[in-house]
Order: C-alpha cells, then sequence, then structure tokens
C-alpha cells in the first residue's frame, strides 16, 4: 500500500485520480438530480474520435478531448434542431456516429496502438503537467458547484417558478454540461474514453442512496470518489490489472456496497412516493 | 405613485409566434386587491401566469408589471423524490436577494422559519419535501413566496387537491397579505370561492370577463366555460372540467 506513496509512477496516479474521484462525486450527483447521466455517457463517448487525432498528432490528449466534445455538442444541437428527430435519438446518432468514427481512426496501421488507452484510460502514464491541469481544472468544476449550488437546487427541484426566483433552468442545464464537458476532458488521459463514466456516476448514486440530504451526497460522493481510487490504484498494482478499469471497478463495487447496507429505499421514502399521486387529488396524508 | 402593480392592456400572448393561445386580455390588479382567475383547461390561466412572469412574449398589447413577482405553482411542477427540507424550499424565497458569493445567514433562516410558522408548519420544517401531503407542500410553497416578499403573487390553482384545513390555512394567509398591500392573482376553478375576491378575470382563449365578482353573471360563465357550466338549484354555478387541452404545449392551462 505504501508504494501508492513512495513510486512516483503510482504517486503521480493516486494524484491524479484522486482529484478526479473529489470533483466527479459531487457533479455526478447534480448530474443525477438533473437526470442528465445519458448526457455524461454520451459526451464522454463521443470525444474518442479528438482523442485518436490527438494521438495521430502527438498533441496533449486534453486538446482532442475538448475538440472532440466540442464537435460532439454542436452535432447534437444540429440535429436536435429537427423536431422530428428530438433530443435523446440525436444524441443516440451523433454518439454512435463519433464513437465509430473513433475506432475507425484508431484501428489504422499509422496510429500509435494506443487504443485501449484511449478508451479504458492510463493513469501510470499521467505527467506532473497533467496532474497540475487535473488540479486546476477539478478545482474550478468544485467551485463552480459550490457558489452555483443554489441555482442548480432550484433548477432541479422547481423549474416552473425558477425563473421568478432569478434563476433560468436552461442556463443552469447548459452551465451543467459545460462542467460535465471540462471534467471529462480532464478525466480521459486518466480514465478514458469508455470508463470515466463510472467514476462520474457510481459515487453519485452510491452517495444518494446513502443519505436523503444533498449536503451529505456530495461530501459522501466525493469520497467515495477518491476512495475508489485509492481501492482502485492498490488492486491494480497487487493483481497487476490495469488501473483505469480498477478503479472502475472500484467505484461500481462502491455503489454495490452501499445498496446492500442501505437495503431497500426507507419506508417512509417508499410509501410517500406511492401515495404523492393520491394525496395530490385527495389532499390528505 | 399608481396603485396598480399588474396591467394587462389588449395583450395577445402565446408559445407559437403567430398563433396565440390567449387573446385581448385587458385588466389591472392594485394594491390590497385579489384577482381570481377563472377558465377551463386549456382557457390561458398558466399562459396568462408566463406571461406576466416575462417568460412568453406579448404578440400584441402589452404588460406592465410594477415591482417583483413571487410565483406559486402547482405543487406536482417541483420533484417529490428531490432531497430537500420544507425550510429548504422556504429558503429558496431568500436566493434572489443574496448575492451569490454570500451564504444564507441566520436572518435568512430565521425568516423563512417564521413564514412556515405563518402557515402553520414550523414544526415540520424539517422534513422532506416530498413526504408532506398536498396541502402542506402547497403552504410550504407559499411559505417561500413569503420569504420572496414580493408585492406581486401568483398563484396558479393553490387550492386544487388541498384539504379543508389546509385551504382554510392558506386563505388566512392569502388575506393577510392582501391587508398588508400586495396585489395577488389566484387561478382557481372554485368559482364560488372566485367570486368572493375583489375582482374576477374569465379567460376562454381569450378574456370572457373582468369585473367584480358580484357582477360574474351566468352569461359571462358560459363564455367562460361553455358547455363545462353546470348551474345548480340555489344560484350557485360550478365547472365540471374537462381535461384536454386546445393549444399545442404540455401544461395545464
Amino acid at each position: 500500500m505504501t508504494e501508492l506513496v513512495t513510486d512516483p509512477l503510482l504517486r503521480r496516479a493516486l494524484l491524479e485520480t484522486v482529484i478526479l474521484g473529489l470533483a466527479c462525486g459531487p457533479l455526478g450527483v447534480w448530474v443525477l438530480h438533473e437526470r442528465r447521466a445519458f448526457a455524461a455517457e454520451s459526451l464522454s463517448h463521443a470525444m474518442l474520435p479528438g482523442l485518436v487525432l490527438a494521438a495521430l498528432a502527438g498533441a496533449p490528449l486534453l486538446l482532442g478531448a475538448t475538440g472532440g466534445i466540442v464537435l460532439a455538442a454542436a452535432l447534437v444541437a444540429l440535429a436536435a434542431r429537427d423536431a422530428r428527430v428530438g433530443g435523446d435519438t440525436a444524441v443516440a446518432i451523433v454518439v454512435t456516429t463519433l464513437f465509430g468514427l473513433g475506432v475507425v481512426l484508431a484501428l489504422r496501421p499509422e496510429v500509435p496502438a494506443r487504443l485501449a488507452e484511449l478508451l479504458f484510460g492510463d493513469p501510470l502514464g499521467a505527467t506532473a503537467g497533467d496532474v497540475a491541469l487535473a488540479a486546476l481544472l477539478c478545482g474550478g468544476v468544485l467551485l463552480a458547484l459550490s457558489f452555483g449550488g443554489r441555482a442548480l437546487r432550484l433548477a432541479a427541484f422547481d423549474p416552473a417558478a425558477a425563473p421568478s426566483l432569478g434563476v433560468r433552468p436552461g442556463r443552469v442545464a447548459l452551465a451543467l454540461l459545460v462542467l460535465l464537458a471540462v471534467t471529462i476532458a480532464a478525466a480521459a488521459q486518466g480514465l478514458g474514453s469508455l470508463l470515466l463514466v463510472a467514476m462520474l456516476l457510481a459515487p453519485a448514486a452510491a452517495a444518494i442512496r446513502a443519505s436523503d440530504r444533498l449536503a451529505v451526497q456530495l461530501r459522501v460522493a466525493a469520497a467515495i470518489g477518491a476512495l475508489s481510487a485509492v481501492c482502485g490504484l492498490e488492486l491494480s498494482r497487487s493483481l497487476d490489472v490495469a488501473a483505469g478499469p480498477a478503479i472502475a471497478l472500484a467505484a461500481c463495487a462502491g455503489y454495490v456496497l452501499v445498496a446492500v447496507l442501505r437495503g431497500a429505499p426507507a419506508p417512509g421514502a417508499r410509501r410517500s412516493l406511492r401515495r404523492a399521486p393520491i394525496d395530490q387529488l385527495t389532499g390528505s396524508r | 405613485m399608481s396603485d396598480v402593480l399588474v396591467e394587462a392592456v389588449g395583450l395577445s400572448t402565446g408559445y407559437v409566434p403567430g398563433r396565440p393561445a390567449l387573446r385581448d386580455v385587458t385588466f389591472a390588479a392594485t394594491r390590497g386587491q385579489i384577482v381570481a382567475v377563472l377558465g377551463p383547461n386549456g382557457g390561458g390561466k398558466t399562459t396568462l401566469m408566463r406571461a406576466l412572469l416575462g417568460e412568453l412574449p406579448p404578440f400584441e398589447g402589452r404588460v406592465d408589471v410594477h415591482g417583483e413577482i413571487a410565483y406559486v405553482p402547482q405543487t406536482e411542477d417541483a420533484r417529490l423524490d428531490f432531497p430537500v427540507s420544507a425550510l429548504d424550499v422556504a429558503l429558496m424565497g431568500a436566493y434572489r436577494r443574496t448575492p451569490w458569493w454570500r451564504r444564507l445567514g441566520r436572518a435568512e433562516k430565521a425568516r423563512a422559519l417564521d413564514a412556515l410558522g405563518r402557515v402553520g408548519l414550523r414544526e415540520r420544517a424539517h422534513d422532506r419535501f416530498g413526504t408532506l401531503s398536498g396541502g402542506q407542500r402547497q403552504r410550504v410553497l407559499i411559505a417561500r413566496a413569503l420569504v420572496q416578499d414580493a408585492p406581486i403573487l401568483l398563484l396558479d390553482e393553490p387550492f386544487s387537491g388541498v384539504d379543508r384545513a389546509s385551504e382554510a390555512t392558506i386563505l388566512g394567509v392569502l388575506q393577510e397579505l392582501r391587508a398588508q398591500g400586495h396585489a395577488l392573482l389566484i387561478c382557481t376553478h372554485d368559482i364560488e370561492q372566485g367570486r368572493g375576491f375583489d375582482r374576477v378575470l374569465g379567460l376562454h382563449g381569450e378574456q370572457t370577463f373582468f369585473g367584480p365578482g358580484a357582477e360574474l353573471d351566468a352569461a359571462a360563465l358560459e363564455r367562460t366555460y361553455g358547455e363545462e357550466i353546470v348551474t345548480l338549484g340555489d344560484g350557485a354555478a360550478i365547472a365540471v372540467q374537462c381535461h384536454q387541452h386546445d393549444h399545442e404545449h404540455d401544461h395545464g392551462g
């Protein structure tokens, strides 16, 4: 276990993934409360062509990830303009197209053999610069979530009344997508296009199962995210398996553990959700 | 200073340019006045609210609003599974006046608790919003509007699905606000209750009536509700609501 701290390679990997876990957890809580899990998965998959092109050009993966996400967002916006297609269908078409394009590009002979790294991440390849950049981006995301908490809360809870309280839900949704894109780009190196969604959503889902209080959910998600990074890297080191998938597995194991410990939803919560429509009709409790 | 807080003159508005969902509305609400907004589902009540909130542009005519608006939507618009307590919801009323960089402090919390006390829910302040009954949730949303302390209140069917005790509490608070000089617009399906307020505005895709409740006669009711109106033996009238929409969007009008 101490090797995670003493070995420079492992220490950088640990630092980068813990930083990502601390940011991904709370962001994931908002993503789930805003019901944007599909967008999170889609954006992370859609950046693959950008990552491949960056690898081909020898450019930083962050640059490729950013380009890939911007392209995906523009194509989704373009496709969604046709009301007959609809937003979800537009996302599905664009993402599968871009993911397919990414794989085709990645399998060309002139591309360095890095497809696995791009798909599943390589935290052990993180440089000091990568760690610093991840810290900067994730710190910015956490600050934005902290100062934007009220707007996020109101937009998620009561979008109909939000404008009269000074919050535009459309702008909040856009801001959340931007934060999501920044985090995905920051996590591309360490966790890869396919697996980073586990770090984003599994600790958040576990935290939502663990507590009924939003403030607690945000802190628990950050803790589970960071702990997943530590456990995943240790698993990778001790069993000699790939680090990115090990971290993703640790994050998902965290969710399973919380789900088992918490069991079924609390009787009160179950009853309230089942009876809510009846309460609205009768006004009774 | 004028006593008129909300005014619409020749207002036509809607969701698709060139296709107004609501036409030719002219009314005013002054300080210390409650205006009941009556009309069938899809008649344009919520459309009017959204136009007054500035969310829908006037296609014709104009809307003048003199002061901040507190909006109390229908409770089903709020997410029941979202992890907020009654106190958290009441505190949302303080968001607009608190700079984004400053945390909500004791003063805001005290105001929110006081507002919950006014609607009889102080002891339920820490209960999760989604576990409250329909009437209690409505009272929490009104507490949020009390914390907002806006001169104008728009309430979208605040008595819908509300038990008698909650209805009496809500009516008491609304009358207090009226006495304090607030202007209130209340969408309701209860014609007899609407008649009891200071003014009645009838809507059915267009304005069908505006005036004192006592002048709301059978002809005005028929223009407002069409075949959905039933007159009872004692002269009272009730609207039989057919759940249909006559325009293209996804909310209850």
